[in-house]
């Protein structure tokens, strides 16, 4: 019961960040698709409709990892304390950029909201793969299953860590790239004419950094947690997770090439489920290993709720997921069309 | 404030207490607008419409603000309340996970829709759309008040050999006697809410002549509204929540009222400040017998004081606790009489030649804002000194490795960001008011 919360679990965080992914990835490159405020606008318009939608898999995410496993929500929310908090006060200014840019009619009012719109988007991607990172790392957890870090100490991977080091920054960076290369891929195909011109360019060029990351990426976590490759030593349908990564990678650059943005935009999709879920695969069952004590580490047997709790939340979570996909096909479908500039099509 | 406990502590009560500022104005408009596109879609008559949009237009600001300072609250019990998530995740995660997959998803994917889609949805579609944002949002209280009111009342639990508290019945916690009439009491004060804010803005029309028409339906409206809604927060709702916490926090009871020594014939304070020291209150003036009454049906019924409690089970404030509960009973009480008032002589059709009225409901804005606020500071200081009421101690459930001077880092950096929240928040609703219901004031468009 709790394996079947873990893959909950990691599936709800691999449906936030495909969706709000491309919301922080629009968020990250705003400025350089948009060169004028009129675009800008036109740019903000392609995720004004989903982007509180998107945001709520997070929110919800967090409350099921709450009731599932309350042990590690718990140790890992007030372990990273200061970054959690700040990324709530930058989840705040995103929210708030994209709502209130509209209100007022002033250059001056649009460029201060196009500026935080930008800046917590570009930071939400770091922080959010920076965590990722100290995820797969581990953490020093205590006796008791608790830890704390300060955002950085000597940028090492051993001793006594920070949430920022040379490993974490790394898996930020790759974040950062990644979703606003995604980001590209959604404006590429909600854009029309200039806008999508340059949102296909810089999509092919990202393309690059990706790829080069992902190698760098990979080396760098099995050095730095070579257990995450041990669930891959047997043979399983788990193998097929990468291979889902890696062929999102490859149907980005062919897709790209020949102007097929849907196809690549869920090749990008893709890309970030193969890369997270290959993540998850390899984690199982541990949740949060330890640095300090590999017998401290937080697995699904120490952390999980009790099994009537889960049997009845599995009922009305599968009941809520239906739901939920009810409304998230009957809003994309409402805004099935591209944007363009005269005055969106979402009205 | 050098220790990690007032930190939390304070940080939670600020950071719950501007939030609640704006879910009560949702949830309060939400029915308040759908009230306003039944009519229109009954009536057939269109101003009932134009009225609608111009609410939906403040409705969406404020529905925003409260999104944004509501994802801290979730996330709070993590980050601060480490120890109690611990303890209760397996029975209170339940509610706050339904949270988010009943009420979240379903208000973020229709929110966009009534505010931007009307013209694509039609007159039905877009009833309906009104009618799903209203759900959510009252759905999204509920799973809150259940949250709450296993906290104030714990049932439905089993404790477990690692010292975690685990769920027993998932009906039994959904239907929690506590959180049945917490909910509608809290509910009908959001109505409240939304009732004065909707008379108020159309006082201010009115007085100010300038969309005179408007204003008087936001009048009829909000008056007839807050009327019924101010009536039924003192009962049922009020009384039912009273007995309620009599039956199972008598020392809670005994605090908000002050009163200090057993006896029959309890007082109803009207008015009057503890002494602590002498432990008996100052300057009082009481009605004779009348708590005794309200509590047990019984003039002369004997209510438990203080004395009647060990000082280490009494809620650890108990001036603020009295305080915050006579400041909502005496608006309660004031905002009937003139809700009461002003409902008849809209009867007699005179409340907009009465300017006198019209002042007092424009001025009372701020009133069913401060009402709710002081009712829940009365719920959570009085849970006090329990987390968990008689389970687990408020003191041991902070985050044990979160030190107070990261607590005040972020204590700090979060009223910075409200005090910039509320400017903004003040100016756009400003506008939107200032431009008055004609038109709307900027493209709807993002």
């Amino acid at each position: 019961m709790a394996t079947a919360f873990f893959v909950i679990i990691a599936l709800m965080l691999v449906v936030y960040s495909v969706l709000d992914g491309f919301d922080l990835g629009v968020g990250t490159i705003h400025w350089l698709i948009g060169r004028t405020r009129e675009e800008r606008r036109v740019v903000l318009s392609a995720i004004g409709p989903v982007w509180d939608g998107n945001e709520v898999w997070l929110i919800a995410a967090a409350g099921t990892l709450y009731f599932a496993f309350p042990a590690l929500y718990a140790s890992s929310f007030s372990g990273f304390y200061l970054p959690l908090t700040m990324v709530l006060w930058l989840l705040m200014m995103r929210g708030i950029s994209i709502e209130v840019r509209s209100h007022v009619d002033d250059p001056l009012w649009h460029n201060l909201y196009d500026f935080v719109f930008t800046l917590s988007g570009a930071l939400l991607t770091i922080f959010l793969g920076a965590a990722l990172g100290n995820v797969i790392r581990g953490v020093p957890l205590d006796a008791d299953g608790y830890f704390f870090e300060p955002i950085w100490t000597t940028f090492r991977v051993t001793g006594s860590v920070g949430i920022l080091d040379w490993y974490t920054l790394l898996i930020g960076l790759m974040s950062f790239v990644t979703l606003a290369n995604h980001g590209a891929h959604w404006l590429a195909l909600k854009t029309r004419d200039q806008l999508q011109q340059r949102a296909r360019r810089l999509a092919a060029r990202l393309w690059w950094l990706v790829t080069l990351l992902t190698v760098v990426g990979f080396f760098a976590t099995v050095w730095v947690q070579p257990k995450i490759l041990e669930n891959y030593l047997t043979p399983s349908w788990g193998w097929l997770i990468p291979v889902v990564a890696l062929g999102g990678l490859g149907g980005m650059a062919i897709f790209g090439a020949r102007q097929k943005d849907l196809a690549a935009f869920v090749s990008s999709s893709l890309y970030i489920a193969g890369m997270l879920g290959g993540v998850a695969f390899g984690m199982y069952p541990t949740l949060l290993p330890s640095i300090t004590d590999p017998a401290y580490s937080l697995t699904l047997a120490n952390s999980a709720a009790g099994a009537y709790g889960l049997q009845v939340g599995l009922v009305w979570w599968i009941l809520g997921a239906l739901l939920v996909i009810a409304y998230f096909c009957y809003v994309y479908w409402m805004f099935r069309h591209r944007v363009d500039g005269t005055g969106g099509t979402h009205q | 404030m050098d220790s990690a406990l007032a930190v939390d502590r304070l940080q939670f009560a600020f950071t719950i207490t501007y939030h609640y500022l704006f879910p009560q104005l949702t949830m309060g408009l939400a029915l308040l607008i759908l009230v306003l596109k039944t009519v229109a879609l009954r009536t057939g008559d269109e101003r009932y419409d134009d009225s609608a949009r111009f609410w939906a237009r403040i409705f969406g600001i404020n529905f925003v603000f409260g999104v944004v300072t509501g994802i801290p609250m979730e996330f709070q019990f993590g980050t601060n309340w480490a120890a109690f998530s611990k303890y209760a995740g397996g029975v209170i995660g339940q509610t706050l996970a339904m949270e988010g997959m009943f009420a979240f998803f379903l208000e973020s994917a229709f929110l966009g829709l009534f505010l931007f889609g009307e013209r694509r949805l039609g007159p039905r579609g877009h009833w309906f759309a009104a009618f799903l944002v209203f759900i959510g949002s009252w759905l999204s209280g509920y799973f809150i008040v259940v949250t709450d009111a296993w906290m104030q009342h714990p049932v439905a639990h089993q404790l477990m050999p690692n010292g975690t508290v685990q769920l027993s019945s998932f009906v039994a916690l959904l239907g929690n006697p506590w959180a049945l009439w917490q909910y509608a009491h809290t509910m009908s004060g959001a109505a409240i809410t939304g009732s004065v804010v909707m008379a108020s803005v159309g006082a201010f029309y009115v007085l100010s002549g300038r969309a005179i028409e408007h204003g008087q339906r936001f009048l009829k409206v909000g008056v007839i509204a807050g009327c019924i809604f101010s009536i039924l927060q003192l009962f049922p709702t009020g009384d039912q929540q009273g007995r309620m916490v009599a039956k199972y926090q008598p020392v809670t009871l005994a605090a908000m009222e002050a009163l200090f020594t057993t006896g029959p014939g309890a007082p109803l304070v009207i008015i009057g400040q503890p002494n602590m020291d002498e432990r008996s209150l100052d300057n009082a003036i009481a009605v004779p017998s009348m708590l005794s009454f309200l509590t047990y049906r019984h003039w002369d019924a004997t209510v438990q004081g203080l004395d009647a409690f060990p000082t280490a089970t009494w809620p650890d404030n108990v001036p603020l606790l009295y305080y915050a509960y006579h400041i909502m009973v005496g608006l309660g009480t004031i905002m009937i009489a003139i809700l009461l008032i002003s409902a008849l002589l809209l009867w007699r059709d005179r409340l907009t030649t009465s300017r006198w009225m019209l002042w007092i409901l424009m001025l009372m804005l701020p009133f069913p804002y401060i009402a709710n606020t002081a009712g829940w500071m009365t719920a959570e200081i009085g849970r006090q000194p329990w987390l968990v009421y008689g389970l687990m101690r408020t003191s041991g459930g902070i985050s044990p490795k979160v030190s107070a001077g990261n607590g005040l880092f972020t204590l700090l950096g979060f009223m910075g960001m409200y005090t910039i929240l509320s400017l903004l928040f003040l100016f756009l609703v400003y506008r939107e008011i200032e431009h008055g219901p004609a038109k709307p004031a900027a493209s709807a468009a993002h």
